[in-house]
C-alpha cells in the first residue's frame, strides 16, 4: 500500500504527524482537565488558543516586544483569561442543570469569536517570522523544519512536567479528589474554586504554548482559527478517554499522524481532511465509548 | 360520547379566542404580503424560515432535553436538495462549469414544492443515520457528534463537486417572495409542533427531558422516543432550509458552518427552551433585531463617528445578549410556559392589581 | 404458582458484591417483603429486576399472564426496563423521581404511553383512533389520581407538592403502567406513624383491587409485619433469612443484623 511515496517522504510525513500530533495534545489536555472536573465540555477552548495567537501577533508586531517577553506575557495573559472566563461564565452555574452550562460555553465561545472578528478586523494577520524556526534543515536526506522537532520536544516536557504535578502534589491530587467525586471532595475541605480555577488556569496555558507552537509553523492568525482545532482536539480528547491526561496525549497524536497520513497517501482526498477526526470519533463512539484509557461510568440509581 | 361529528365544531367553538386570533393572523399576511416593500418582505420571509428551524430545534432541545447541534447540516440538506432540483435544466451547465453535474441529476427538475418535501424526507434520513449511533451518548457527547456530523455534511458538499458543485454553490434558484410561503408553512409546523406536544408522544417527549430512568421504568422506549423528535425535528428543518435556498436564490457550503446553528440557539434560549410561542416570538425578535442593530456596523451610528461602531459590533452586541440570558434569565423569555389565553389574562390581572395597591397604598398610606 | 423468580442472582460492581446469590420466589397474589440494613442491596436487587443492571450473574424469571390468560415464564435478565415494565412490572423510586415539570396528570398519563396504539402522525392529526386513546387514557389516570387522593391536584406542577402525596403520586404513576407485579422501594420513607397507618391500609386495597402481587423493600417494621405475606432479609447483599413475619420476628440472625450482638443480653 506505500506506493508512490519513498521512504524520506514518509519519514517527514511521520515528522509532520508527530508535530501536529503534539500541538493537538496539548490544546486537548485543556479540554480533557476541565471536562474531568466539571464534566463540561469548554467550547471556549479553542477560542482562547486562538486569543493566545493574538497576543502574541500583538506583543511582537504591534508592540514591539521582544520574543521571549511576549510569549511569557502571552502565556500568562491566556491563563487569566481562562480562569477569568471559568469565574464569570460557569463558576454562577455550578448548580443550575447541565444544558445551561454548555449554552454558556458555547455563548463564551460565540462572544470570542464575534469580538475577534470585530476588534481585529475578520482578515487574516501574519504572525512575524521566526526564521531560525522554518528554515528547513536538511538531516539525513530529509528535509525538515526545526519547529516540527521543537513543538514534539516541548509538548512531551510539558506534559511531564503536568503529569508529574498530577500525580506527586498536593494540588494535582487535589485535581484527581474534585474528578473522581465532587461533592466529597468539598466536604473533605478542599477548596474546590481554587482548584478549579488551577485546572483552568493550567489548561489555557498549555493551550498558550501550543498556540505560539503552531503559530510559529503556520503564521496566519484570524478570529475564526481556534473553531476547527477546538473541535478535532475535543474529539482527540473523547477518542484517548475524556479526563484522562494521557488519553489527550494519545488522542491528539492518533489525530495527527492520521490526518497527516491520509492526506499523504491520498491527496485527492485533502479536502476532507477536516472530516477525519469526525469520522474517526463516530467509530470510537460507536466501538469504544469511553475511549481508548477511558473507564466505563456507572450511574447510581 | 360519540359527538364525533361536532367534536371539530365543538372544539373550534371552545377555543374561539385562538380561532379569532388566527383568522387576523391570516389577514394580516394577506395584507402585508401586497404591501410590504421587498426589504420588509425578505426580512419576514427570513423570520417565518427561523421559526420553523427554531422550532425543530426546540423540539430536541428543548422539550426532549436533547442537545443537538446538528441543525445548519439538516439546513443544507434541505437547501441544496431544492438547489439541485428546482434550478432549470437548461442553466446547470453554466453553472457547474467547473465539472458538469452528475447526468443521473442533471435532467431532472422537480416543481417547487415537491423538492421541499423530497428535502425534508432526505434531511431525515440522514437524522436516522446520524441518530442511530449518536442518539444512544450521553448529553455532551451528542453535542459534539451532532455538530461533527453537521460539519460532515458541510465538508461533503464543499468536495462532491459533481453534485453540489462544491465550494462554488449553486445560483439562479427559482425564488419566492410570497409571504404565503414561508407564513403558511410556519404556520402549519407551529400547529403540527403544537399538537405533537399536547399529545402522548409529546408527553413522552417531556419525561425523556425530565428524568430519562423514571421514563424508561415508565415504559417510554428512551432511543425510540429520542429518535422521533430527532426525526421529526430534521424533517421540518431540511424543509425549512429548502425554502431559505428558495429566498435567497443561491446556495453555498460557507453558508451552513455551524455557526449558523448558534443563531438558532440563542434563539431557542432566548424566547425558553420548553416553549412554542417563545420560540415564536424569539425568532422574530433575533431575526428583527439583528437587521435593526445593523446601524451599530456602520460608523455614523448616532451621528457621531466614533470607531467603536464598525462591522463585527452587532454579533458582539448579540453574543452578550446570549450570555447575560444564559446566566441571569436562564429560563428565557417565556421558560417552559406558553402564551395562552389564561397567560396574557394573568399577566393583566398581576399588572392591574399592582398599580392598584400603589394607587391604594399612595392615597391611605400614613393612616394609623 | 410463582410470578417473579431470581435465581442465583449475583450482582458486582468493580470489586464490590453488592447482591449475592439472591434466590426470591414470588408467588402471585402474595405481597412480598424485602428487608435489611441500609446498603443491604435492596434497591440494587430492585434495579436487576427491573433492568436498570444487569445481573453479573443467575437469572431473573418473570411470568406475568398476557391478556388471552395465557401464563408463560420469561427471562428478564438484563432486559432493557421500559420492555420489562411492558411485560408487566412497575416500580417506585427510592429518591422520589417523578417529572417535576410536569403536571400531576401528565405524570400519570406519561405511564400509559407504553400501551399506545396509534402513531405519532395519527397523534398529529388528530385521527379519530388518536383521540379516542387519549379520552381513554385520561379517564384512566383520573380514576387512578382519584383513588390515590390527587384528583383536586391534578394540574399542579408534580414538583409543588407535598412530601406524602408525591409518594402517593409515584404509586398512581406506577399503576397506569397496568403492572401486575409493583415493586415499591420505600414507599412509607418519611412518613409518620398516622400516614404509614394509611398508607399500609391503602397497599393492602390496591392489592386486591387491581388485582396485583406487591413487593416491597420498607424499613418501617409495623408497616412490613403487618401485611407481608413472606418476607426476605438481606445484609450485605447476602438473604441472611426468609419466612413468614413471626419466623422473621424470631430470627436471631436478623435480629443481629439490625441490632448487632449484644455481649451482656442475659435471659
Amino acid at each position: 500500500m506505500v506506493v508512490g511515496m519513498t521512504l524520506s517522504t514518509f519519514l517527514q510525513q511521520l515528522i509532520n504527524g508527530l508535530s501536529l500530533g503534539s500541538l493537538y495534545a496539548l490544546i486537548a489536555i485543556g479540554y480533557t482537565m476541565v471536562y474531568g472536573i466539571l464534566k463540561l465540555i469548554n467550547f471556549a477552548h479553542g477560542d482562547i488558543f486562538m486569543m493566545a495567537a493574538y497576543f502574541a501577533y500583538f506583543g511582537i508586531s504591534v508592540f514591539f516586544l521582544p520574543w521571549y517577553v511576549t510569549f511569557i506575557i502571552t502565556i500568562i495573559l491566556t491563563m487569566l483569561l481562562g480562569a477569568g472566563i471559568e469565574r464569570m461564565a460557569y463558576r454562577p452555574l455550578r448548580e443550575a442543570p447541565k444544558t445551561s452550562l454548555l449554552i454558556s460555553a458555547i455563548g463564551v465561545s460565540f462572544l470570542l469569536e464575534n469580538l475577534a472578528t470585530y476588534l481585529f478586523s475578520g482578515k487574516p494577520q501574519a504572525f512575524p517570522e521566526f526564521p531560525a524556526m522554518t528554515t528547513p534543515i536538511f538531516v539525513g536526506g530529509l528535509s525538515i523544519q526545526p519547529v516540527s522537532i521543537v513543538i514534539p520536544i516541548v509538548a512531551f516536557f510539558l506534559m511531564t512536567v503536568l503529569l508529574f504535578i498530577i500525580n506527586k502534589t498536593k494540588v494535582g491530587m487535589a485535581m484527581r479528589a474534585v474528578s473522581v467525586d465532587y461533592d466529597t471532595a468539598k466536604l473533605m475541605g478542599i477548596k474546590i474554586d481554587n482548584v478549579i480555577s488551577s485546572t483552568f488556569a493550567i489548561g489555557s496555558g498549555l493551550a498558550a504554548v501550543g498556540a505560539l507552537l503552531w503559530c510559529m509553523k503556520y503564521p496566519s492568525v484570524l478570529p475564526l482559527m481556534g473553531v476547527v482545532p477546538g473541535l478535532k482536539c475535543f474529539i482527540a480528547a473523547v477518542i484517548g478517554g475524556i479526563g484522562n491526561v494521557k488519553g489527550a496525549v494519545l488522542g491528539g497524536l492518533i489525530l495527527g499522524f492520521s490526518e497527516v497520513l491520509m492526506v499523504a497517501f491520498f491527496p485527492s482526498l485533502t479536502g476532507y481532511r477536516d472530516a477525519v477526526a469526525f469520522i474517526i470519533l463516530i467509530i470510537i463512539l460507536l466501538f469504544l465509548p469511553n475511549g481508548i484509557l477511558g473507564k466505563k461510568q456507572v450511574e447510581k440509581v | 360520547m360519540k359527538n364525533t361529528q361536532n367534536s371539530l365544531g365543538a372544539y373550534l367553538k371552545k377555543h374561539w379566542k385562538t380561532v379569532v386570533f388566527l383568522v387576523v393572523v391570516l389577514i394580516g399576511i394577506g395584507i402585508a404580503d401586497q404591501f410590504v416593500n421587498s426589504f420588509m418582505r425578505r426580512l419576514l420571509n427570513l423570520s417565518a424560515i427561523y421559526t420553523i428551524v427554531a422550532l425543530s430545534m426546540n423540539l430536541v432541545n428543548g422539550f426532549t432535553g436533547q442537545f443537538s447541534l446538528g441543525q445548519a447540516g439538516f439546513m443544507a440538506i434541505g437547501a441544496y436538495t431544492v438547489a439541485i432540483f428546482t434550478v432549470p435544466v437548461g442553466l446547470r451547465s453554466t453553472i457547474f462549469y467547473l465539472a458538469p453535474m452528475a447526468p443521473f441529476l442533471a435532467n431532472i427538475q422537480l416543481p417547487f414544492v415537491v423538492a421541499l418535501i423530497l428535502g425534508g424526507f432526505l434531511s431525515a434520513g440522514v437524522a436516522f443515520l446520524i441518530g442511530s449511533p449518536c442518539l444512544r451518548l450521553r448529553g455532551d457527547y451528542l453535542a459534539i457528534a451532532t455538530l461533527g456530523f453537521s460539519e460532515i455534511i458541510r465538508i461533503i458538499f464543499t468536495n462532491t463537486q459533481t453534485i453540489t458543485n462544491g465550494a462554488l454553490g449553486i445560483k439562479s434558484i427559482p425564488t419566492i417572495s410570497s409571504l404565503w410561503w414561508t407564513f403558511g408553512i410556519a404556520l402549519i409546523v407551529i400547529i403540527a409542533c403544537f399538537l405533537l406536544i399536547n399529545s402522548s408522544y409529546g408527553r413522552a417527549f417531556k419525561s425523556v427531558r425530565e428524568d430519562e430512568i423514571a421514563a424508561e421504568a415508565m415504559g417510554v422506549g428512551l432511543f425510540k422516543t429520542k429518535m422521533t423528535s430527532f426525526l421529526i425535528s430534521a424533517f421540518f428543518t431540511g424543509i425549512g432550509g429548502g425554502l431559505y435556498a428558495a429566498l435567497l436564490g443561491t446556495v453555498d457550503p460557507k453558508q451552513f458552518y455551524f455557526t449558523l446553528t448558534y443563531n438558532f440557539l440563542l434563539i431557542i434560549v432566548l424566547g425558553g427552551m420548553g416553549s412554542i410561542s417563545g420560540t415564536i416570538i424569539a425568532s422574530f425578535v433575533v431575526t428583527l433585531g439583528q437587521e435593526a442593530l445593523r446601524f451599530l456596523d456602520e460608523p455614523m451610528a448616532f451621528g457621531l463617528d466614533l470607531p467603536i461602531f464598525r462591522p463585527g459590533l452587532r454579533m458582539v452586541v448579540f453574543s452578550f445578549l446570549l450570555m447575560v440570558v444564559v446566566l441571569f434569565y436562564r429560563k428565557g423569555l417565556m421558560g417552559t410556559n406558553e402564551l395562552t389565553w389564561n397567560f396574557i389574562a394573568n399577566k393583566f390581572r398581576s399588572i392591574k392589581s399592582r398599580f392598584t395597591k400603589k394607587a391604594a397604598s399612595a392615597q391611605g398610606g400614613d393612616s394609623k | 404458582m410463582s410470578l417473579l423468580k431470581t435465581e442465583n442472582v449475583i450482582m458486582q460492581f468493580g470489586g464490590v458484591v453488592a447482591v449475592n446469590d439472591l434466590n426470591i420466589d414470588i408467588k402471585k397474589g402474595e405481597l412480598a417483603a424485602l428487608i435489611g440494613p441500609n446498603g443491604a442491596g435492596k434497591t440494587t436487587a430492585f434495579n436487576v429486576i427491573t433492568g436498570v443492571y444487569t445481573p453479573t450473574g443467575g437469572k431473573v424469571l418473570f411470568s406475568p399472564t398476557d391478556n388471552a390468560g395465557v401464563t408463560s415464564e420469561i427471562d428478564i435478565s438484563g432486559k432493557r426496563p421500559d420492555k420489562i415494565t411492558g411485560l408487566g412490572i412497575a416500580r417506585t423510586f427510592q429518591n422520589i423521581r417523578l417529572f417535576s415539570d410536569l403536571s400531576v396528570l401528565e405524570n400519570v398519563l406519561i405511564a400509559t404511553h407504553l400501551n399506545i396504539n396509534y402513531s405519532f402522525l395519527s397523534a398529529i392529526l388528530r385521527m379519530p383512533k388518536a383521540r379516542k386513546g387519549e379520552h381513554e387514557a385520561k379517564e384512566k389516570c383520573e380514576f387512578l389520581l382519584e383513588r390515590m387522593g390527587l384528583i383536586e391536584l391534578k394540574d399542579e406542577k408534580a414538583s409543588s407538592l407535598p412530601y406524602g402525596q408525591q409518594r402517593h403520586l409515584e404509586i398512581a404513576r406506577a399503576l397506569a403502567t397496568n403492572p401486575q407485579l409493583l415493586l415499591l422501594d420505600e414507599p412509607a420513607a418519611g412518613m409518620n406513624p398516622q400516614e404509614t397507618d394509611e398508607l399500609t391500609d391503602l397497599i393492602f386495597k390496591l392489592k386486591t383491587d387491581f388485582d396485583l402481587t406487591i413487593f416491597m423493600i420498607e424499613h418501617h417494621m409495623d408497616l412490613v409485619m403487618e401485611i407481608s405475606d413472606h418476607i426476605y432479609v438481606l445484609d450485605f447483599g447476602c438473604t441472611i433469612a426468609k419466612g413468614n413475619p413471626n419466623e422473621i420476628q424470631n430470627d436471631p440472625k436478623v435480629i443481629e443484623a439490625y441490632l448487632g450482638v449484644d455481649e451482656d443480653v442475659e435471659d
